[in-house]
């Protein structure tokens, strides 16, 4: 053999398999989840190598997706500044906070029905955690993220908006990555059995986008401001939000996305236990 | 110790896709009543959907050191038992267990990114297999040099001929030494250099009393690589013995 290879021979794994109901599946769906973890480092390099591909062969890079936060902001700054006389010292950091997150939200969202049915060549090429592909989704989307952040903390340094409470931040960030994966598992499974998921997850983020408090304050609810809770976006947003711009979060908006999170969590783990085995065949 | 054991391993695909349902009812209650090609195990489940038999009622058990072709028509099942056997499909009904570290070589991308260089997708392997920055290196040199790729490694894989994308998924899924080496037929894509060298590395591996399960439609790599072949029909074994007799027998049909 040409070149020695030199991964040395482990302890043999076994790999036993046959329909598994019950407790048994939902065993193999902590089992997929703890392989997946197991495999961050592969997880990374994909969502990386992701975003480097995207952008391969341009000489920004990456940087392109800040100069175009960057853009869209100052842009929409400019209109509302000019036209409608808005007092952007306020209204700046709190839309180019809300607009960079939901940007997270949105892409995320829309791209986790195809999250399996995308990667169907890898899927049938070797056996892997189902999770790797959602890890995957999730550390790329943060790389975005992370690069349009860059604006924000522009915007905040531009109008000295200090923000406060930041260690009720750090929960809020694990929360988001907890219910990313939940999202993209229960999203994800569906759009491999069905393929009008994609077109139907996109008409109704969209319809979220206006009935979320994103591009609007939160304030401008007088009556029934209670119900805004039941959207599951608000609150979410609102526990990265209100810290950073220096106000306290509710003790309701946080017991909301708990609950909006267990469910989801809930749903995610029995669609996963029942169908998990199932991806390959449906891909 | 590498070992393989399937045991009434039944694996059926559900029909979803495709706006003719009730067109595929009609052939399926058509076909059942003369099931002779291989197209002929469609089949109604429990819930009445269209499902396809795709395997029935598999049993063997492949112990170390064997080298086993699995040899049939097309639609036999073969990939989607290599696949089965990779831990892929899971049984529908039935078990496989397999003892050892798989290696697969089983889709046309060989779960490689075309659009990713050729190191790339030696990093990712690497990282699949959690190996550390040294080991990765040294992989990559092993591969580059038994795939021959030399300039091609900085390129996507994607402006690769078949032969080198060949060279490269087979140095990548045999350089990280499996116990259990599952290789589908697109290897021929090689020329005969490839194959001898090929030949040898397998070899070197099966050495090391390991398994390799391989099909295709060549009768002569069956006879020059396996001790053992399993002649598979309409998702059930046929036959299962020496590769001389189990050749004849299929060559003779």
């Amino acid at each position: 053999m040409s070149g020695a290879p030199q991964v040395p021979k482990s302890g043999s794994p076994t790999l036993d398999l046959s329909p598994l109901r019950g407790f048994r599946a939902i065993g193999a769906v902590f089992e997929d989840m703890f392989g997946a973890f197991s495999l961050l480092p592969l997880a990374l390099a994909l969502g990386w190598l992701d975003i480097k591909l995207r952008y391969r062969g341009s000489i920004l890079g990456p940087f392109w997706l800040t100069i175009s936060t960057a853009v869209m902001i100052g842009a929409l700054g400019a209109v509302y500044g000019t036209l409608f006389h808005m007092d952007l010292r306020s209204y700046l950091p709190f839309l180019s906070l809300s607009l960079v997150l939901w940007g997270y939200i949105s892409t995320l969202v829309n791209e986790a029905p195809s999250i399996f049915s995308q990667n169907a060549s890898a899927l049938h090429a070797m056996r892997m955690p189902l999770m790797v592909n959602v890890l995957r989704a999730i550390i790329r989307n943060t790389l975005i993220l992370l690069h349009n952040v860059v604006v924000v903390a522009l915007v905040f340094a531009f109008f000295r908006v200090i923000p406060q409470n930041l260690l009720s931040v750090l929960p809020a960030l694990v929360l988001w990555i907890v219910d990313s994966m939940a999202v993209c598992v229960l999203l994800g499974l569906i759009g491999a059995r069905f393929r009008d998921m994609p077109p139907l997850v996109s008409s109704v983020i969209q319809i979220c986008f206006f009935v979320t408090p994103v591009i609007w304050k939160p304030s401008l609810i007088h009556a029934g401001a209670q119900y805004l809770l039941i959207d599951p976006f608000y609150p979410l947003l609102e526990i990265i939000r209100a810290p950073l711009l220096g106000e306290v979060t509710g003790v309701s908006i946080w017991a909301a996305a708990m609950v909006h999170s267990l469910l989801v969590w809930i749903l995610a783990i029995g669609f996963l236990a029942r169908f998990r085995a199932r991806v390959a065949y449906w891909i | 110790m590498a070992a393989i054991d399937v045991d009434n391993l039944e694996i059926t695909f559900p029909l979803y896709h495709g706006a003719a349902r009730s067109l595929k009812g009609t052939v399926a209650t058509m076909l059942a009543s003369a099931r002779t090609g291989p197209a002929a195990h469609l089949a109604a489940d429990r819930r009445s959907r269209i499902v396809v038999n795709v395997l029935r009622s598999i049993s063997f058990s492949i112990s170390q050191g064997e080298r086993v072709g699995l040899i049939g028509g097309n639609g036999a099942g073969k990939t989607t038992l290599l696949r089965a056997l990779g831990g892929i499909y899971e049984p529908v009904a039935g078990r496989v267990r397999v003892q050892g570290r798989l290696g697969t070589l089983l889709d046309a991308q060989l779960g490689m990114n075309p659009e990713l260089t050729g190191r790339e997708n030696i990093t990712l392997r690497s990282r699949y297999f959690g190996l550390d920055k040294q080991t990765e290196m040294a992989l990559a040199r092993d591969v580059a040099d038994f795939a021959d790729l030399d300039a091609f490694m900085d390129m996507p894989v994607k402006t690769y001929s078949s032969g080198m994308v060949v060279r490269l998924a087979f140095g990548l899924a045999t350089a990280i030494l499996p116990e259990v080496l599952l290789m589908d037929e697109w290897f021929m894509a090689g020329d005969a250099a490839f194959l001898d060298k090929a030949r040898r590395r397998i070899e070197a591996l099966v050495r090391g009393a390991d398994i390799l399960v391989v099909s295709t439609h060549q009768p002569d790599i069956l006879r020059q690589w396996c001790t053992r072949v399993i002649w598979l029909e309409n998702g059930q074994i046929r036959m299962d013995g020496a590769p001389e007799d189990v050749l004849d027998a299929y060559l003779a049909s």
